[in-house]
């Protein structure tokens, strides 16, 4: 995926070990504010500014020359990096345009997308969350759904399509209908791994306090579940958009995975890359605030 | 008051297996007094752990029975509150918070045994840090189980147990995790705790010195499976204790050769038991 292409400029200050390249960068003169995990070594720390960005700027300008070159070799068909920036500076100088129900700015387009992905994943939140903790508090409700869910899971959400636009008679509602399906599942799973491992301390404790039902949800259940309903909703998200892509390019409409399969109609393959790009973008974005999201209410590390 | 506070009668429990029934401890008979502190003392495996889960009520026997103020333990509850082996604090919630939750349990709500009135929220925050001052945390208070050390997280364990004025204190291995050093300074605390409150403990341990040092007797269980008591001793030294006089006091040493006697030479072969 191109999503993951802009991951690694995120994991790489991490990943990389202290290299003796950047020594210049140390102030000689002051040892003890070098943040260093290793003494004895001169460490190069890629957080210090300047040098953090270098990973991130060379893995892009891999990118873009690997770009290069396969753009020479297919001999234009594939369009230059240069090519297509120029045509991104001129499709984002007006990205909410309306020429027609066919022909809407960019800018429409991620919105309209991101509108479906919002209400298919708000309604598989709402549905989801509740059922997961449900299934992990009582074993029969688990016994129960777990073949169920079992058997769901691996459907290629665009199967799922043909039934939306049979039951719902829509374009619309269909791909919101196939996004509330694909992104059900990952929160409903979480949240109920999430219930069962509640630690039997915590819940020794609530025995001896003697605590209510609503006090048990409140202080000790939602707490101690909430960063893996997270990394549920999380993954949702993740597959939530994949989805719509796809999901567009059959439904036709409004939306940035229409957009994508009309520049293919239309051959215009600079805005297939454009789009591309936009896409990665935008999933990054989400990716990154739900981690935020996460972090800011979990008491443990979040694996990402 | 009654010389059996708590009462323990003929009770066994085992555990279903793969193997089929594990029984875990047999033929247990005990009393406990009100304001007596009664340690559980054998080595690991020996079923310490499974008899202080009963008399707490997180577990039920598979025979006999036991009385806590002539009625039968049920279940768990506040008047028998449980100090956890590892704190077993909420780590979202602040130690007034960890407190807060069983004093607003016990005394948020009218008593339908005693008949007491529901307490005001001043009055529940006013017995909360009454808890934690009890322990020497008032300045920890708002600060996260993660922030504080390992002993102050006990100290807030027990201050937990405490606010909810219980009947009864349990608390298994309370300072098993603790280094040497903090462990005698809470079993100090603890000693004057007791002796202030005039509480009803039973404790469960493996550590000779600590077991000596707090209790009024001293109840050593045989080697599991199918673990019983061996052995009850009385230990009959005056109070308050201070661990520097009584490091040289015969009385003392006595008692402590007899514990070791018991754990080291008589049930000192758990391989050939087992």
């Amino acid at each position: 995926m191109v999503s993951a292409v802009f991951h690694s400029p995120l994991a790489a200050p991490d990943a990389n070990a202290p290299s003796a390249t950047g020594v210049a960068t140390q102030p000689p003169a002051l040892p003890a504010a070098v943040p260093s995990s290793t003494p004895g070594r001169t460490p190069v720390s890629w957080g210090a500014p300047g040098w953090s960005l270098l990973p991130p700027l060379v893995g892009l300008g891999l990118l873009v020359l690997v770009w290069e070159i396969v753009s020479v070799v297919t001999k234009g068909s594939i369009p230059s990096p240069w090519e297509t920036w120029l045509q991104a500076v001129h499709l984002f100088s007006d990205p909410f345009y309306r020429k027609g129900p066919n022909d809407q700015g960019v800018g429409w387009n991620v919105l309209a997308s991101l509108q479906r992905v919002a209400l298919g994943f708000g309604l598989a939140a709402a549905v989801g969350i509740p059922a997961g903790f449900l299934i992990g508090r009582f074993e029969f409700l688990s016994r129960m759904f777990n073949p169920l869910i079992s058997l769901l899971r691996p459907v290629s959400p665009l199967a799922w399509l043909p039934i939306g636009l049979l039951v719902f008679k829509g374009a619309h509602p269909a791909a919101i209908w196939t996004i509330f399906i694909c992104s059900i599942w990952p929160m409903v799973i979480n949240t109920a791994v999430g219930v069962q491992r509640v630690p039997q301390d915590y819940m020794n404790v609530a025995r001896v306090l003697n605590l209510s039902e609503w006090k048990i949800f409140t202080k000790i259940l939602f707490p101690s579940v909430l960063p893996y309903m997270l990394t549920g909703v999380r993954l949702a998200v993740g597959t939530a958009w994949l989805v719509i892509v796809a999901a567009e390019m059959l439904t036709g409409g409004v939306g940035i995975g229409f957009w994508v399969w009309d520049e293919w109609n239309n051959l215009n393959v600079k805005n297939i890359i454009i789009a591309i790009f936009v896409i990665g973008i935008v999933g990054l974005a989400l990716e990154y605030a739900l981690i935020k999201i996460a972090t800011a209410f979990t008491f443990e590390e979040v694996k990402a | 008051m009654s010389d059996k506070f708590i009462d323990i009668q003929q009770v066994a429990q085992s555990f279903k297996t793969k193997k089929g029934p594990f029984l875990a401890i047999r033929d247990i008979n005990l009393t406990v007094a009100k304001g007596e502190f009664v340690t559980l003392i054998g080595h690991s495996g020996c079923g310490k752990s499974t008899l202080l889960n009963l008399i707490a009520g997180l577990a039920l026997p598979t025979q006999g029975l036991l009385l806590c103020a002539n009625r039968e333990i049920a279940g768990p509850g506040p008047e028998r509150a449980v100090v956890f082996q590892n704190h077993s604090l909420l780590p979202w919630l602040s130690c007034f918070e960890n407190v807060y939750l069983g004093v607003e349990r016990v005394f948020g709500a009218s008593s339908k045994s005693t008949g007491a009135p529901a307490e005001t929220k001043p009055q529940l925050k006013a017995r909360t840090d009454a808890a934690l001052a009890l322990v020497g945390l008032t300045a920890a208070a708002h600060k996260r189980p993660n922030e504080i050390s390992g002993g102050m997280k006990q100290r807030v364990g027990i201050a937990r147990a405490l606010a909810m004025e219980p009947k009864v204190l349990l608390m298994d291995e309370p300072f098993g995790a603790l280094d040497a050093l903090t462990r005698a300074k809470l079993q100090d605390e603890l000693l004057d705790i007791v002796a202030r409150t005039h509480s009803t403990v039973v404790m469960v341990t493996h550590d000779v010195d600590e077991a000596v040092l707090l209790s009024d007797k001293i109840v050593m269980m045989t080697n599991g499976p199918a673990a019983t008591i061996g052995e009850v001793l009385t230990v009959d030294l005056a109070r308050p204790r201070s661990r520097v006089e009584l490091a040289d006091s015969a009385r003392y040493l006595g008692y402590r050769k007899a514990v070791i006697d018991f754990l080291y030479t008589r049930q000192g072969h758990v391989e050939k038991v087992v």
